[in-house]
């Protein structure tokens, strides 16, 4: 009974968070448009794109090689495996037992690497200059983001985010400046990682300044509609990731009935439309840095997790 | 007449006006170049015809304009790029367009010449098919170091120029521009054609500066034939001038926040640029404003919704800007992006006689509106703000100043707008002597406008040639990116926002 309502819950979670994807996307660019006094785009515009792109053909250039034409598939298949391993409205989740927080950031980290190799692997100048880019964010925001893990286990007890969240929920949490600082530097690690200002502008249309746009610029139709869902999948996953150990108030049990599973859905959507206004509200009111002052900004998260680390080891309480 | 004394000359043009043409011999026009380098004169234009070149000098200390004639008896000319820089593209285009051959030059490749015209020398006598060798770009060679091309196809929608950097990773070692993809054959177009034609030609070369030119061609067609337009005509000229400069330092501000992706500033002043607009549109029919000058006066008068739809742009300005400005300078983010970035050194602005913005942050002071003040700007008083700093934050600071003064501009040309009064002073059907020659020089948004024009006996033009600001702009941007990034090109790219159109004719 429980291993069969286990599988209904991830599946459900799997195709959750599918769905919600473009529509967190479309609701962050709404936002954006209305605080810029536009009206923007309609808030299901990235459903009817990634509809529109699956009926185009491919381009390929010439000397595309295999990896190019499979490495779409794989970074899809990692980025959603990866996003329905974060408890969204319950934490009854079958896989968690078999990959933890560790194997999420693995989970992203192959899918960028081979990103990055997709990148390089026409020959363009702007998927070069793309991938160097990204690879120089990568090396500083997975140590950090590993460091934040690490804070956030020792405080918790575990590395599973189910066990994690029901930890966060618990009143044995306290207040914790280890927290706070953890907080920070995952909320840096998640700006870079999905590529928003102030490290990189989802909207840009200058190829000089594009660090994932350029990767992806000789991408298209099917491919270029996976890497888009992808791109998608993994701001979610890192709102959600935010939401889960951050805010775990709400969250339906691993026995929880079907109102509770109705309430922490509920709740879900309200964490992600709070989450969604304040990105879009940051990345409104702030410049996009200089390409060298990136890895400041990463170091200053790195500095955070690693003191939350050591904060945690000096005192308990903290 | 200093700047002339130091250059043997027989004698100056007769139907030259308003400022003097000398035709000088091999030894007045190694003169003129020796003016050029040792920095008393500034080269303000360099232009061909089939059978002479003509250079434009303007004096720094007195600002006087001469032009100094060359006449290319065996189709060729000494060259001035060799020993004056700025003067390379231009000396190019002479012989892209004209077939004169610049003797001693060391650069011969062509400039807008792309080999796509199925023709060489389009202007010129010689006839005779030049074959079509890839263009080569300069060499920078050393370890690490690799290419990236740029263009002429961007991303975004902007004008078309292809720009080859070569990159050490991030670091620029050097950029070469290759422009001319926008290339309308304007100064062909312009023989021959009857000076109502022409007048739309010119409004067309740029469409950004539509007014500016304009009003340059038209000056230049009046000193020609020696005839003023009516005072009402020449206030609402500058009236527009304004309103053209207001609205293209608007987008301007805007477009380069927003290539350090500050949207936030990119839709306030794309509010204020579209008022600027609406409101021209309101006053003269056309949001560009384009076709309302013409030789002589103007096409049409403001609309009786014109005085009130500009002051209504005035209170709107007044109200939003300050607030504006004040985000530009507390948003730290977008400071770090801007100051110190694309430094354009001073003395180079001094050598390339870089106008507009350009050179008014790097130190350089000239605006043409004070410099020559020509009508109306004699008889109204505005400051012309220049800084030091030369980056894109000097540039972005020297227009929100000229915003300003230019909405002080428009405040006392509306105070003097009184009586409604004539607006076209008629042009004499035919000339009695042969050909007589004009020449303006205008302050657009980007910097000075040269207009020089020869109309024969039934006033068609015979020859015009319309440099803009941009062609000594746009080197100046090469100078500027050495030793910044690649991310940081965008920037200093938007904060010269030359013309493509205008430098590629």
């Amino acid at each position: 009974m429980n291993a069969l309502r286990d599988i209904f819950s991830q599946g459900a979670q799997m195709l959750l968070v599918l769905l919600l994807a473009p529509l967190l996307t479309g609701f962050v660019r709404k936002v954006k448009a209305r605080l810029l006094r536009r009206r923007g785009p309609p808030l299901l515009q990235p459903y009817r794109d990634l509809v529109r792109l699956m009926r185009k053909d491919v381009v390929l250039a010439d000397n595309a090689s295999w990896l190019f034409r499979v490495i779409p598939y794989l970074m899809f298949a990692g980025t959603w495996v990866a996003a329905s391993l974060v408890p969204t409205f319950g934490n009854g989740l079958l896989f968690s037992w078999t990959a933890d927080l560790i194997a999420i950031i693995a989970l992203l980290g192959s899918a960028r690497f081979f990103q990055a190799l997709a990148g390089m692997d026409v020959g363009t100048a702007f998927g070069g200059i793309g991938s160097s880019r990204e690879v120089m964010i990568a090396t500083l925001a997975e140590p950090a983001i590993l460091m934040t893990v690490f804070a956030v286990a020792m405080i918790a007890g575990s590395t599973q985010l189910p066990n994690v969240a029901e930890f966060m929920g618990s009143s044995a949490v306290g207040l914790r400046v280890s927290l706070g600082m953890a907080f920070v530097a995952l909320t840096i690690v998640a700006l870079a990682e999905n590529a928003r200002i102030p490290v990189d502008n989802p909207a840009t249309h200058l190829e000089l300044t594009m660090v994932h746009e350029a990767m992806v610029l000789e991408y298209s139709g099917r491919h270029l509609a996976l890497i888009d869902l992808s791109s998608q999948l993994k701001l979610l996953l890192y709102v959600s990731l935010i939401a889960c150990v951050f805010v775990p108030w709400g969250t339906a049990t691993a026995d929880a009935g079907v109102a509770a599973l109705a309430v922490g859905a509920l709740l879900y959507l309200g964490k992600l439309a709070v989450l969604g206004f304040l990105l879009a509200l940051f990345e409104t009111s702030i410049a996009k840095m200089r390409v060298f002052r990136i890895p400041e900004f990463l170091g200053a998260a790195l500095m955070l997790a690693l003191l939350a680390t050591l904060l945690r080891f000096v005192s308990g309480s903290l | 007449m200093g700047l002339l004394d130091h250059i043997p000359h027989q004698g100056a043009e007769p139907s030259h006006r308003p400022w003097p043409r000398i035709v000088v011999a091999d030894e007045g026009w190694r003169a003129a170049i020796d003016q050029l380098v040792e920095g008393r004169a500034t080269l303000l234009g360099f232009w061909g015809e089939s059978a002479a070149v003509h250079m434009a000098l303007l004096e720094a200390a007195s600002a006087e304009l001469a032009v100094v004639t060359y006449e290319c008896a065996s189709g060729s000319f000494p060259s001035v790029a060799i020993h004056h820089p700025p003067a390379l593209r231009l000396e190019r285009t002479i012989h892209d367009l004209f077939g004169l051959v610049p003797t001693g030059a060391g650069d011969t490749r062509p400039w807008l010449d792309h080999s796509a015209w199925g023709k060489s020398w389009p202007l010129g006598h010689r006839n005779g098919a030049r074959d079509a060798a890839p263009y080569d770009f300069l060499p920078a060679e050393g370890e690490g170091l690799h290419q990236v091309a740029v263009g002429p196809v961007h991303a975004g929608i902007i004008e078309p120029g292809h720009f080859r950097f070569t990159a050490n990773g991030e670091h620029v070692a050097r950029l070469e521009q290759w422009l001319g993809y926008t290339h309308k054959g304007i100064e062909s177009l312009m023989q021959g054609a009857s000076l109502e034609a022409a007048a739309k030609l010119a409004c067309r070369t740029s469409g950004d500066s539509a007014v500016a030119y304009g009003f340059a061609f038209a000056l230049a067609v009046e000193a020609a034939l020696g005839i003023e337009a009516p005072r009402r005509a020449i206030l609402l000229r500058a009236l527009m001038a304004e309103v053209e400069r207001l609205a293209n330092h608007f987008g301007d501000i805007g477009a380069i926040c927003n290539d350090a992706s500050f949207a936030l500033m990119h839709a306030q002043t794309g509010v204020l640029r579209e008022r600027c607009l609406r409101a021209a549109d309101a006053a003269f029919g056309h949001r560009l404003m384009m076709d309302v000058i013409v030789p002589g006066g103007m096409a049409r008068d403001m609309s009786s919704y014109g005085i009130p739809a500009m002051r209504a742009l005035l209170a709107e300005i007044r109200k939003v800007f300050p607030r504006l400005i004040e985000l530009y300078d507390n948003t730290a983010s977008l400071q770090d992006r801007t100051v110190t970035t694309g430094i354009v050194k001073p003395e180079y602005v001094r050598q390339f006689g870089a106008g507009g913005y350009v050179g008014r942050a790097s130190g350089r002071d000239f605006d043409a509106r004070r410099a020559i003040s020509y009508a109306p700007y004699g008889a109204l008083s505005f400051e012309v703000p220049v800084l030091e700093a030369g980056d894109v934050n000097a540039r972005v600071w020297i227009r929100i100043r000229e915003v300003e003064q230019s909405v002080a501009l428009i405040e006392q040309i509306l105070d003097s707008l009184d009586d409604p009064g004539g607006l076209q002073t008629a042009l004499p059907p035919r000339i009695g002597r042969g050909a007589c020659e004009g020449m303006a020089l205008i302050e657009a948004f980007r910097g000075d406008v040269l207009v020089w024009l020869r109309l024969d006996h039934e006033l068609r033009v015979e020859r015009c040639h319309l440099r803009d600001a941009s062609w000594f702009q746009w080197p100046l941007l090469e100078t500027a990116i050495e030793g910044n990034i690649i991310a940081d090109f965008p920037l200093c790219n938007k904060s010269f926002n030359c013309s493509y159109s205008g430098a590629d004719l």
